[in-house]
């Protein structure tokens, strides 16, 4: 991009003006090296300079991401990053404020935080690193990580059923929902573009490999041979449809669900067509659920980006409407709002 | 309470008098004990409340557990407490007079509606036999008024339903009260009339019991005569009315302003804390922002955002809120950015005493966190003074960007006092400048301090070339990178711990009164202020020798607390805890504190203070 510095001249941008000096501590081969990448190297395009940049996280594996950041950056506390994000975001509107994360910091220990931020509509841009497991503790399962699952802290097998990100997102009335994964930059840089273009709350779940504790997690749709069967890719007003010979695609059965065909056995005229744009996140859920889990076919792009009025940009409305209607805050005549008597 | 003239039908003048409405918490004692204060503070009367109700919201009606006061203590001269007993009881049903007859001295006088003492309402509240007939209450002066039936009477031609008519029988006693202590009524009716427009019905009900319960005094041969009570001599100045909560609020919006920073305040529902939210939610003409957080932890966390983004972050709280918020006080602390948590104490452990005051969590502030978390400790000492504490505790989270916690209670939050309005172009500027510019060569080190208050440059985004990360994990000192260095972080333990320590030099000496001879001193700390104050002067007032000193700032200590606490032989500590700040001075400083403790979710008493301090005196 090209933006004026404070003498005014156009300066171009790069990845390493968004590159701190800190040395990045992730294990060799992680799948957060290449999302830091995608990210930094979206930075330059985004047309905002550093300093407008404010990324926010919790703890963990993910949540390191900020120190590598030379923007303005808050490692915080474990699960709390949207509330702390919120008020960066009410009190200055004007900055970008993006927050980072796993899946267990965000929807375990901070999954109240998670939702009421997308329910409000907060202008954020929430990116949750889904590695199906926790890292930094060394190991243990998580809360998307499969039912049965031997963990650490789970040797005979976890119980717990998953979450699904996307639904859950969807459920919490999120404006924008997306997914992606570290095997792609292009396609990551391009859901972060959209989501950080985004006014609202933008949710970002990326299929990240934890090759430590979790290596292979995503292998079944993440492999190169694989990914043509196993990848439903969601492409705005087109019907929905994979495959290597892209025969495959999905329907809606009379309830609503979304179901997996083979093109030649129902007809094109069948598919579905999405829509990001539809107020009702119906179709944007049934999607959502074609895979449980990642080692069927599951959809990835953009689930659903809608409209709706920011927090922040209402709380702002709010204030310019008090001062239209009672005039600008006076301390003296506040104090005395009530009844006063003098004392001589 | 001294006479002054007596007359029959004349009017006689008191210097002071303590009147308790208690009912059912249907019965809308809060609301005419409220009208009732006002009145007297615009009629110029020194005064202070304390409200009293049921944690549920509805209590099964006309048991104990049910019943709900307000207590009013109005003067001619300058008091600071809500006063011990009770002069008058109005006591709508037999609960309430069950409830409230302990505070009850012999000889004074009791009010009842006698309409509700009927079989089922005495059973309701465990009497045996009717109180009003078995000469149990022969050592007081009791009134026996149908108030509901005369309320009915004199709102039935207006059409209301006897049962809607019965709901005013409230303000019939307001009526009653207000003819017994010749109150202005124009001031009631104007209320009445605003705060009813459009429920015709009601506001005729209303207005019709209030006249119907003043012609009753005036009427009725049961009282001889009225009483007044004449203004009060206070300190010039222009007054209002006030409870602590108001006043906090106000105290922030005031340092928001000399702070010249919008205010971003951020609390979860908890009783009783909320009106804080419940003001500063309708003042958005002052740009100050407010949400409704989702949890307590995400209410502090939004405060520690804003604070990093430039704004004044606050939160507010209540007994398991605040161990709620420990987590966030921690970072707040470890990132060293200013903000001001409000606890509005309550009775504990766990729900505790939700409606109730206490003051049980100065350890808690003091130490309820993980790790070395020091932070400094402001407590308000009366309903009114909590604006100025509000204010000293944004100056000094502002000034050392430190988390500060702000200690209130119950009491404060819903008592009510005069208030000697501030002059607003004298308060100070408690501004404090941002970072503008690298502070170490070409490189901006968040960590490098001031040398003077041990605080960090405050760098904000959108400062170009100041782009720094700051988190939780422990930092070097300086750069503020993460550093797991042995050395450096017991560095940054001492210099946390000096950083807070330091702010004893920027804070006033003890507010220590003292009484040449004494060798027991008082300490108070709090709410306790008023009633110390009280107890003190009555132990004077005997010929007896004795100190008082009370503590605005509970950590750091003021720098010559040490010095004060020692030229005594006994220091005497009246706490509502089991021992908490007598804990605190001995540790620091080896003397002989001993505490007073009541945990009844109620103040102290000055002549139960006054008692226990001269047993401990002898
Ligand atoms: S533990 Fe797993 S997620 Fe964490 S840095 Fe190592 S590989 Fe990455």
């Amino acid at each position: 991009m090209t933006t004026s510095d404070d003498q005014g001249v156009g300066v171009k941008l790069a990845r390493k003006d968004f590159q701190s000096d800190q040395e990045v501590r992730w294990c060799p081969g992680c799948g957060d090296y290449g999302i830091l990448a995608a990210i930094q190297f979206l930075m330059p395009d985004l047309g905002v300079k550093p300093e407008e940049m404010v990324f926010v996280s919790g703890i963990g594996c993910a949540a390191r991401l900020p120190y590598y950041m030379n923007t303005y950056g808050i490692h915080s506390i474990h699960g709390r990053a949207p509330a702390i994000a919120t008020g960066v975001a009410l009190a200055r509107p004007d900055l970008h404020v993006w927050v980072i994360g796993g899946d267990g910091d965000m929807l375990s220990i901070g999954g109240n935080h998670l939702i009421h931020a997308l329910r409000r509509n907060v202008n954020l841009t929430i990116v949750m690193f889904n590695n199906q497991i926790y890292g930094l503790t060394k190991g243990q399962y998580s809360p998307t990580s499969e039912m049965g699952k031997v963990t650490k802290s789970t040797p005979f097998g976890s119980l717990d059923h998953p979450f699904n990100p996307i639904s859950v997102a969807l459920g919490a009335e999120a404006s924008f929902v997306a997914r992606t994964h570290d095997m792609d930059r292009k396609h990551m840089m391009e859901m972060f573009r959209r989501a950080h273009e985004h006014r609202g709350g933008a949710f970002v779940e990326v299929y990240q490999n934890c090759n430590v504790f979790n290596d292979g997690a995503f292998d079944t749709i993440l492999n190169k041979d694989a990914r043509a069967n196993m990848l439903i890719d969601l492409k705005h007003g087109e019907p929905v449809r994979f495959g290597t010979e892209r025969e495959l695609g999905v329907t809606m059965n009379e309830y609503g669900e979304a179901k997996i065909v083979r093109i030649e056995e129902v007809g094109e005229d069948r598919l579905v067509v999405h829509d990001e744009h539809r107020r009702d996140p119906s179709l944007a859920f049934s999607l959502s659920r074609i895979a449980d889990h990642p080692n069927m076919p599951t959809p990835v792009g953009i689930f659903r980006d809608v409209e709706r009025p920011t927090y922040e940009g209402e709380l702002q409305a709010q204030l310019v409407h008090a001062v239209e209607r009672s005039g600008p805050g006076e301390l003296a005549a506040l104090l005395r709002s009530a009844p006063t008597w003098e004392v001589n | 309470m001294t006479v002054n003239t007596t007359s029959a039908r004349d009017t006689e003048t008191l210097d002071r008098v303590i009147i308790r409405f208690a009912g059912d918490s249907g019965d809308g004692m809060q609301l005419v004990g409220d009208r009732f204060t006002e009145l007297s503070a615009a009629f110029g009367n020194d005064l202070a409340t304390l409200p009293n109700f049921p944690a549920e919201i509805r209590a099964p009606a006309g048991t104990i557990a049910g019943v709900s006061s307000f207590q009013v203590h109005i003067s001619d001269h300058d008091i600071v407490t809500p006063g011990d007993a009770p002069n008058v009881l109005v006591a709508m049903n037999p609960a309430a007079l069950k409830a409230n007859l302990r505070d009850m001295v012999p000889g004074t006088t009791l009010l009842v509606n006698v309409d509700t003492f009927d079989t089922r309402n005495l059973d309701k509240a465990g009497y045996e036999s009717n109180p009003l007939r078995d000469h149990s209450l022969d050592a007081y002066t009791v009134f026996e008024v149908p108030m509901t039936s005369i309320t009915v009477e004199a709102t039935g031609p207006l059409g209301v339903k006897p049962r809607d008519a019965e709901r005013s029988k409230n303000f019939f006693a307001l009526g009653l009260i207000c003819w017994m202590y010749s109150r202005p009524t124009q001031g009631v009716a104007e209320w009445i009339e605003k705060r009813f427009t459009g429920k015709q019905q009601v506001l005729d009900a209303n207005l019709a019991a209030f006249k119907a319960g003043y012609a009753f005094g005036e009427t009725a041969e049961l009282f001889d005569h009225p009483f007044e009570v004449l203004p009060a001599k206070l300190p010039p100045g222009t007054y209002r009315n006030v409870t602590g909560n108001v006043a906090l609020a106000y105290g922030l919006i005031a340092a928001s302003l000399q702070a010249k920073l919008p205010l971003l305040y951020s609390s979860y529902p908890i009783t009783p804390a909320s009106d804080i939210l419940h003001e500063l939610s309708k003042h958005k003409n002052f740009g100050i922002k407010t949400l409704q957080a989702e949890d307590e932890i995400a209410a502090a966390g939004v405060a520690i955002g804003a604070a990093f983004a430039g704004s004044l972050g606050v939160t507010a709280t209540s007994g398991p809120g605040v161990d709620l918020k420990s987590e966030a006080m921690g970072l707040a602390i470890s990132l060293e950015l200013p903000m001001v948590l409000v606890d509005v104490q309550r009775g504990g452990p766990s729900t505790g005493l939700p409606t109730k005051t206490e003051q049980a969590d100065l350890l808690l502030a003091m130490y309820g966190r993980h790790g070395e978390a020091p932070l400094p400790i402001v407590a308000a000492k009366s309903p009114a003074d909590c604006f100025d504490a509000a204010f000293e505790a944004v100056r000094i989270a502002l000034k050392y960007r430190t988390p500060v916690m702000l200690l209130t209670d119950g009491y404060l939050a819903n008592g009510a006092e005069p208030w000697v309005l501030p002059d607003v172009d004298a308060l100070p500027d408690i501004s404090v400048p941002f970072a503008t510019k690298p502070n170490h060569g070409d490189a901006f080190w968040p960590y490098l301090r001031d040398a003077d208050t041990l605080a960090r440059p405050w760098a904000i985004p959108g400062t170009p070339g100041l782009m720094h990360r700051v988190g939780g994990l422990e930092k070097e000192e300086g750069t503020g990178n993460v550093s797991y260095e042995p050395e450096n972080h017991e560095r940054m333990v001492h210099i946390r711990a000096q950083k807070i320590a330091g702010i004893a030099r920027d804070i006033p000496p003890v507010d220590h009164d003292p009484d040449p001879g004494a060798d027991v001193l008082v300490l108070s700390w709090g709410s306790v202020w008023g009633v110390a104050e009280s107890a003190v002067s009555r132990i004077r007032a005997r010929g007896r020798r004795i100190g008082r000193a009370h503590l605005r700032h509970l950590n750091p200590f003021p720098a010559d607390l040490g010095d004060v606490l020692r030229s005594y032989r006994m220091i005497v500590v009246p706490e509502m805890n089991l021992g908490q700040l007598s804990k605190l001075v001995r540790a620091d400083f080896l003397v002989d504190a001993r505490s007073i403790t009541k945990m009844q979710g109620l103040p102290f008493g000055a002549a139960e203070l006054e008692q226990k301090i001269l047993e401990m005196m002898d």
